[in-house]
């Protein structure tokens, strides 16, 4: 039985409708890539999922219906969702943004020291002046810190410089390797995403376009000419 | 479907003013007096609309602007003559003159508290939103303190005493029917005349300026300008309303504009629906009858205690914007809406099946 | 003439303080509702009297004094907690002026049932200090203004104090800064800021009975402070904690120097004159004393 499963998921802000049946499937363990252009509905797919937009459809995780459930209780049933510009608490510190990630599911703060050691000596810093790519990283910190069954990111590598997003996704690939952390990223940079991921979706225009494994779709030849670049 | 929004318009617009012509006739004098009331504060929210629904800014201050044409017109109507004889002695630089007609008044009492408007927007136009209601706030509850401090022209506590209202110009009408006519003449006109500014530059500015302003500023619409015009016409509409109030009640004193009336002249605007001259109007009636039902509910009422009305008019404005959070107009709205709507889906359904049968 | 010694400044001064501490702690609890939901709470001195009557009534039927504070503290608290979830939850989506009229539709309401239940004569509210004064190097410093302060004072350290070192004011923290984040983390939003709405209850009731004893109790009371209030928190910066207990402190203090020092004032013009000097600084800097100014991305 999969992690999380959509089934034919249609999700509108307002009158607009931006998913027009959109179902993919994530098994525990493995790592899932959404890609896809710009507006093809990639971040919706994830708000859909983390009841942040008005969505039908099916929608169930670890075994739970979840359509009708509100943000709260899914990040309380472990679904982590690392969003579109981080939502970091950027005026409080890095060890208070630490704490909430806590809050919910009793996590424990120093685990996750061991993957982002320099956030020790950080703690009393002001979430909003780190750089990006620290942001990036005390975000994801902020979601392991919950001990989530599924990590959500959403577009993790925007605004990234690439060595700094070679080195998030390198943490992404050990957790998901060491923790069997389950996890589906939603990204534009194909290449990157590809690199960790077993399996894909590609969406275009609110729909699911292509799917398969990710050896599948580094193939493809429309989706190496589209978004791969070769 | 705008074709026939725009008849139906035409033919609601027809049937009120033709009710309004001639609403006198068949109405006893209690229900002449509270409608030209109506008219008096359809004038002022009229005003309150442009710059609460159409510049997006707000106001809790409108009442003194009300209070400023009330004054200008109580000091005209009585001239210099006038206000020796009660005692008061303005200074002489106020171009009083020797009295004229109330009628006169109010192009002037609107021009006067025009200006203090304007004036306001100038140094305002730098706040928004809690700021500005703030500076408006402080307004509404500073003008009856200074109008007590300043004896010699506003007659301080004491208030003025205007003449009796007299119908002008030897007509054969009654006062109280002149009064009314007076009232909604003048609401028709200012009405069409905000009707007419808000379709075209102004309006769309405005609403420009509402809706993004820095896109507004980027495509050359002046800020300052619009924004302290939209404070200097809603003023001056709260000063034509409060030249016909004083008119009709013949006597003004500080505690006749309460800070609080600025308060619900605000809250009887978003009752009948902010952004819409239906609005205004529903929200004018409003803001009379409101009153008086409250003082009369069973249970509820001054004979259950002096304070009971207070108590029936605060939940009736909680639950109005429980059930129409965008106003009475509002919810009408989008009951026609509905209605078109399904008027709409049944010609459709209609012509498509004649066409199957040709 | 006016006495200008340092002493009657001082002592000015000192009294100034004990309002601006009622001022300040009124405006910290428009300043807590304002920075979680961007409400203006108008009707926040209405429900601190009618809570300051529910005191009064504990006090008339025999109770002592710190047992009926304490005991109205938590009826404020529940009291608060109730009003959102049943008032301003149902509304919370919908247009900020429908929102506004709903809290001045509770504001007319409770003026209104206050004065139907306890009638609109003016009551004796007892205070728990006693009426003497000492003497502080010439200067007489009334016992009750010091307490006052004090009590005012505690409650805000303490209302700092949680909010800095418990888990459930760090909760709250955030959902002022970033509700859905907050949302994505599993904080109960709704709740979060129901037990804002409480707490800021709370610092309302102890604003209404600090100025019970020497304003003598009846419906109206609160209305001037709500007004003084909402100066401070906006000269403050409406959404700064710190700047609303500063900037009530210092309205108190403004407002008892221009009384007494500038003729032209007098009583009539003490609350023009202090919302004057309010809009000269908001016209100088319009985010307030410490409020952020809003930096707009385009």
């Amino acid at each position: 039985m999969p992690l999380l499963e959509l089934e034919n998921v249609e999700a509108s802000y307002g009158p607009i409708r931006a998913l027009h049946g959109v179902s993919l499937t994530v098994d525990e363990g493995q790592v899932v890539a959404v890609l896809g252009a710009n507006g093809a509905g990639k971040s919706t797919t994830l708000r859909a999922i983390s009841g942040l937009v008005r969505r039908r459809g099916g929608i169930s995780f670890a075994g739970r219906s979840v359509a009708r459930a509100r943000p709260e209780s899914i990040a309380r049933a472990g679904v982590a969702h690392v969003p579109e510009g981080r939502g970091l608490f950027d005026d409080l510190s890095v060890h208070e943004n630490l704490r909430m990630g806590a809050y919910a599911r009793k996590g424990e703060i120093d685990r996750v020291y061991s993957y982002f050691p320099w956030l020790r000596d950080r703690g009393t810093q002001q979430a909003g002046t780190l750089s990006g790519g620290e942001q990036q990283m005390l975000a994801l910190a902020r979601a392991l810190v919950s001990r989530p069954r599924l990590l959500m990111l959403d577009e993790p590598s925007l605004g990234l410089a690439p060595i700094i997003v070679e080195e998030l996704f390198r943490i992404v690939a050990e957790l998901n390797k060491q923790e069997q952390l389950t996890v589906l990223v939603v990204e534009q940079n194909a290449e990157v995403a590809l690199s960790i991921a077993d399996r894909a979706y590609v969406l275009e225009t609110g729909r699911v376009a292509v799917e398969g494994t990710a050896d599948e779709l580094r193939r493809h030849e429309g989706v190496r000419k589209s978004y791969l670049g070769y | 479907m705008r074709r026939a929004l725009t008849v139906f318009n035409l033919v609601v617009i027809a049937v009120l003013v033709l009710a309004c012509a001639l609403i006198p006739q068949h109405a006893g004098e209690l229900t002449v007096q509270r409608l030209t009331y109506v008219g008096i504060y359809f004038i002022a929210l009229v005003g309150l609309n442009i710059l609460v629904g159409y510049s997006g800014q707000i106001s809790l201050g409108g009442y003194a602007f009300f209070g400023i044409g009330a004054y200008t017109t109580t000091l005209l109507t009585l001239g210099k003559p006038g206000m020796e004889l009660y005692g008061h002695h303005p200074p002489s630089w106020l171009p009083l003159g020797n009295g004229m007609h109330a009628i006169f008044t109010i192009p002037i009492a609107a021009l006067v508290a025009g200006l203090f408007g304007y004036a306001f927007g100038l140094p305002a136009q730098r706040l928004a939103g809690v700021s500005l209601a703030l500076a408006t706030f402080a307004v509404a509850v500073s003008f009856p303190q200074i109008l007590k401090k300043f004896e010699n022209v506003t007659g301080g506590g004491g208030g003025l005493n205007l003449n009796l209202p007299e119908t002008p110009f030897g007509l054969d009408v009654s006062v109280p029917h002149w009064l009314y006519y007076e009232a909604w003449g003048t609401a028709a006109v200012l009405a069409l005349v905000a009707w007419l500014l808000l379709r075209g530059r102004l309006g769309r500015s405005l609403g420009a300026l509402r809706d993004g302003e820095i896109a507004a500023v980027s495509s050359g619409v002046n800020p300052t300008a619009y924004k302290t015009f939209a404070f200097g016409i809603s003023a001056a509409y709260a000063g034509a309303a409060g030249a016909l109030f004083a008119e009709l009640v013949a006597y003004v004193n500080p505690d006749t504009f309460p800070a609080s009336r600025s308060i619900i002249l605000l809250a009887s605007l978003v009752l009948g629906g902010v952004g819409s001259m239906y609005g205004a109007l529903l929200g004018a009636f409003a803001m009379e009858y409101l009153q008086i039902w409250s003082e009369n509910m069973p249970f509820v009422s001054k004979e259950a205690s002096n304070q009971a009305p207070a108590v029936t008019f605060g939940v009736i404005l909680i639950l109005v914007m429980f059930l129409a959070p965008y106003g009475l107009a509002g919810l009408l709205r989008r009951v026609g809406r509905a209605i078109i709507h399904r008027l709409d889906t049944k010609t459709v359904a209609l012509s498509q099946s004649r066409r199957a049968e040709a | 003439m006016i006495l200008f010694t340092v002493s009657e400044v001082a002592q000015q001064v000192v009294s100034g303080l004990a309002t601006g501490a009622i001022f300040g702690s009124l405006a910290l609890a428009l300043v807590l509702i304002y920075r979680a939901t961007h409400i203006v709470n108008f009707a926040q001195g209405e429900m601190a009297m009618f809570t300051t009557y529910v005191a009064w009534e504990l006090m008339h039927r025999g109770m002592s004094y710190w047992p009926a504070f304490a005991l109205t503290l938590a009826i404020a608290f529940v009291g608060g907690i109730a009003v959102e979830r049943v008032l301003i939850r149902p509304v919370e989506n919908k247009p900020i002026l429908a929102i506004v009229i709903v809290t001045i539709g509770l504001l007319i309401a409770l003026n209104g049932l206050a004065g139907w239940i306890w009638g609109a004569e003016v009551k004796a509210f007892d205070s728990p200090f006693p009426n003497t004064t000492w003497d502080v190097g010439g200067v007489a410093v009334s016992t009750q203004d010091v307490g006052v302060f004090c009590v005012c004072l505690v409650t805000v350290a303490l209302l700092w104090a949680f909010f800095r070192f418990t888990t459930v004011g760090l909760a709250m923290r955030s959902v002022a800064i970033n509700p859905t984040a907050a949302r994505l983390v599993g904080v109960r939003v709704g709740w979060m800021l129901a037990l804002g709405w409480g707490l800021a209850a709370v610092l309302g009731a102890v604003a209404g009975m600090m100025a019970a004893p020497s304003a003598f109790l009846d419906p109206n009371i609160m209305l001037v402070i709500l007004i003084y209030a909402f100066a401070a928190a906006v000269l403050g910066g409406i959404d700064s904690p710190v700047g609303a207990v500063v900037g009530g402190l210092l309205l108190g203090v403004i407002l008892n120097l221009l009384g007494r020092y500038v003729d032209f004032i007098g009583s009539t013009l003490r609350l023009p004159s202090a919302l004057a000097v309010l809009l000269v600084v908001l016209i100088i800097r319009p985010q307030g004393l410490f409020g952020h100014a809003t930096v707009r991305r385009v």
